[in-house]
């Protein structure tokens, strides 16, 4: 996936001020950015939760053009977001396949749109143990899980439906240690799995942990791209912030 | 996550009331049994096929209405109107029979697709003005109660054509008279509840009253999920308002003040949350049921009808506080 030259601007406010963007096939790519660099206005442009003012978004070398979340979906984008977008008191099958429930076979059920449970049920466990995510019943209502277990269910989602692409907005925030690693681990079976991952996080540790590239934002631009295993964080936090310039950078540093 | 880590220890020492499915009816269940057999003890005219038969007779106004407020209930929202849309059919109906002389059948239908227009108006202020639920019914709640009065200049409509009182006839099984309209709120039941739990909309619902930004964001179409359902509401409330000219035998423009809050009360004591996104349409006919073997339960042991409406209040509380409880412990 790619984007060349997206511009948006939110009335004064330059949010994307020509910002490129490349993700390459298998690879989880982290993007890092201060509060108003414009990552967010990144992410929701190549979700389609935003319509770029400016620029390109190319998807396997075709230029698209995306009107809204649902757009993105079509073309095999799924996007995980901070509050996960489940419904707490349904069962985990349920919200694997909310909005997008496998129907009964048939003129008479089509017509009136009858859920298929067991084959969603199947489908909900197969889903989950590819993934590996360790939890017995696909019966449970998603609020009696942990709060890394959400995640799980969230990214299963994603990973289930997604041809192309998996968008992660901040997924180990909200978690403790132990379960930030577990979800950690989830990702890199879904990028194992053949899906590239464009991974938001504010966690240092965590983007250096599984990052194959970190996209650095800065000012609405890209300011550099960089491998995680020839550069320090420090040296990283630095272009983020603007106490180091990017031309400051070895070669091998760049990714 | 891995296969490695334990199984999830949380989940055993929870107790047994919590580790209930959170739209479980097991309560309203064991309060109607409880209630039942407290008043069996009572009366011996209690136990009686007859005295069943002629609870349900008493609930099957209040039930057919509580269908619709659950499916409002379950979205989030309220609805304080349909009493007084349901009196404004009910007017609707009666009087273009009996004065107008057109065929019952077609003010029967002009009735329900009245109500059913009043539900279309509420959902669409709730969707598109996007207001609270809350404030729209309870505008519409006193705009349909005063059409209703002009409409009928205060007038009760007698002399009802036979067709339009259908459903308050009976047919015997054994000894017992069974009403036709608590026939049709059985069916009206069955259908809605096989909606709600086998259809991809009854889900999307759910889904809507639980979590509406991520149902939005999962594709589902939540503004147009809303508004059908204070449509079909609307609808329900029409045939509420048939079943009421049955049982009556008039078009009473007064009528349909207490069903306003009977039909949240059956809710509430049915187990679904106010909250939205939990609840079962069972445990509201169950609800409904509760509030008529109470009635009839005082009224057989000899106590004025006022302390019908203190147990109803204090169960209505006892019924949040136990929801609240068990959801706490869990």
């Amino acid at each position: 996936m790619q984007a060349t030259g997206l511009v948006k601007r939110y009335g004064q406010v330059t949010a994307l001020d020509g910002t490129d963007f490349e993700l390459l096939e298998g690879e989880i790519l982290a993007v890092i950015g201060d509060n108003g660099a414009g990552k967010s206005s990144l992410i929701k442009a190549l979700s389609g939760a935003t319509i770029p003012d400016e620029g390109q978004i190319m998807l396997d070398g075709q230029p698209i053009h995306f009107r809204s979340p649902m757009d993105a979906r079509k073309h095999g984008i799924e996007t995980v977001y901070q509050d996960l977008a489940v419904a707490p008191a349904m069962s985990i099958a349920e919200n694997l396949f909310l909005g997008r429930e496998i129907l009964k076979p048939g003129a008479l059920n089509r017509l009136f749109r009858i859920v298929d449970k067991k084959k969603m049920l199947e489908e909900a466990t197969r889903h989950m143990q590819d993934l590996k995510i360790g939890i017995r019943s696909m019966k449970q209502a998603v609020e009696t899980l942990s709060g890394g277990q959400r995640q799980g269910v969230a990214v299963a989602r994603s990973a289930a439906f997604a041809q192309h692409v998996v968008i992660l907005d901040e997924p180990t925030a909200a978690l403790g240690v132990k379960e930030g690693n577990m979800v950690l681990e989830l990702i890199r079976r879904v990028r194992d799995r053949g899906l590239p991952v464009i991974l938001i996080s504010h966690n240092m540790p965590h983007v250096f942990q599984i990052a194959d590239r970190i996209h650095i934002q800065r000012l609405g631009r890209r300011a550099a791209v960089v491998n995680p295993k020839n550069i320090s964080m420090s040296d990283t936090v630095a272009i983020m912030t603007g106490a180091m310039r990017p031309d400051e950078l070895g070669p091998e540093m760049l990714a | 996550m891995t296969t490695q880590s334990p199984p999830n220890p949380p989940l055993e020492r929870k107790s047994l009331l919590s580790r209930l499915p959170s739209s479980s009816i097991l309560g309203p269940l064991v309060a109607l049994f409880v209630a039942i057999l407290f008043f069996a003890t009572q009366s011996d005219r209690f136990l009686s096929g007859q005295n069943f038969s002629l609870i349900l007779q008493q609930v099957m106004v209040v039930g057919v209405l509580a269908i619709g407020q659950t499916l409002v209930i379950l979205t989030a929202g309220i609805d304080l109107s349909n009493g007084a849309i349901m009196a404004f059919g009910t007017m609707v109906m009666t009087k273009l029979a009996v004065e107008s002389g057109l065929p019952p059948l077609l003010t029967i239908f002009l009735g329900v697709l009245v109500t059913t227009l009043f539900g279309l108006l509420n959902g669409a202020l709730v969707t598109r003005v996007k207001l609270p639920p809350f404030i729209v019914t309870l505008g519409m709640l006193n705009i349909a109660f005063a059409l209703t009065q002009i409409y009928s200049t205060g007038q009760t409509i007698s002399g009802l054509p036979p067709a339009l009182t259908f459903f308050g006839n009976t047919f015997k099984i054994g000894s017992t008279a069974v009403t036709y309209g608590v026939v049709l709120m059985l069916v009206l039941y069955a259908i809605t509840a096989f909606v709600l739990s086998e259809t991809a909309p009854g889900r999307h619902l759910y889904a809507v009253g639980n979590n509406p930004e991520a149902a939005r964001l999962t594709g589902i179409p939540t503004q147009r999920v809303l508004l059908i359902v204070y449509t079909v509401a609307g609808f329900i409330y029409g045939i509420g308002g048939l079943l009421l000219v049955s049982r009556i035998g008039a078009g009473d423009p007064n009528s349909g003040q207490t069903e306003n809050l009977d039909s949240i009360t059956a809710v509430v004591l049915g187990g679904t949350s106010l909250f939205g996104g939990r609840g079962v349409i069972w445990g509201t006919l169950i609800g409904a049921i509760i509030v008529g073997v109470f009635r009839s339960g005082l009224t057989l042991m000899g106590l004025p009808s006022v302390f019908q409406t203190l147990i109803t209040g204090i169960l209505v509380i006892l019924a949040v506080a136990t929801d609240q409880w068990s959801r706490r412990k869990g």
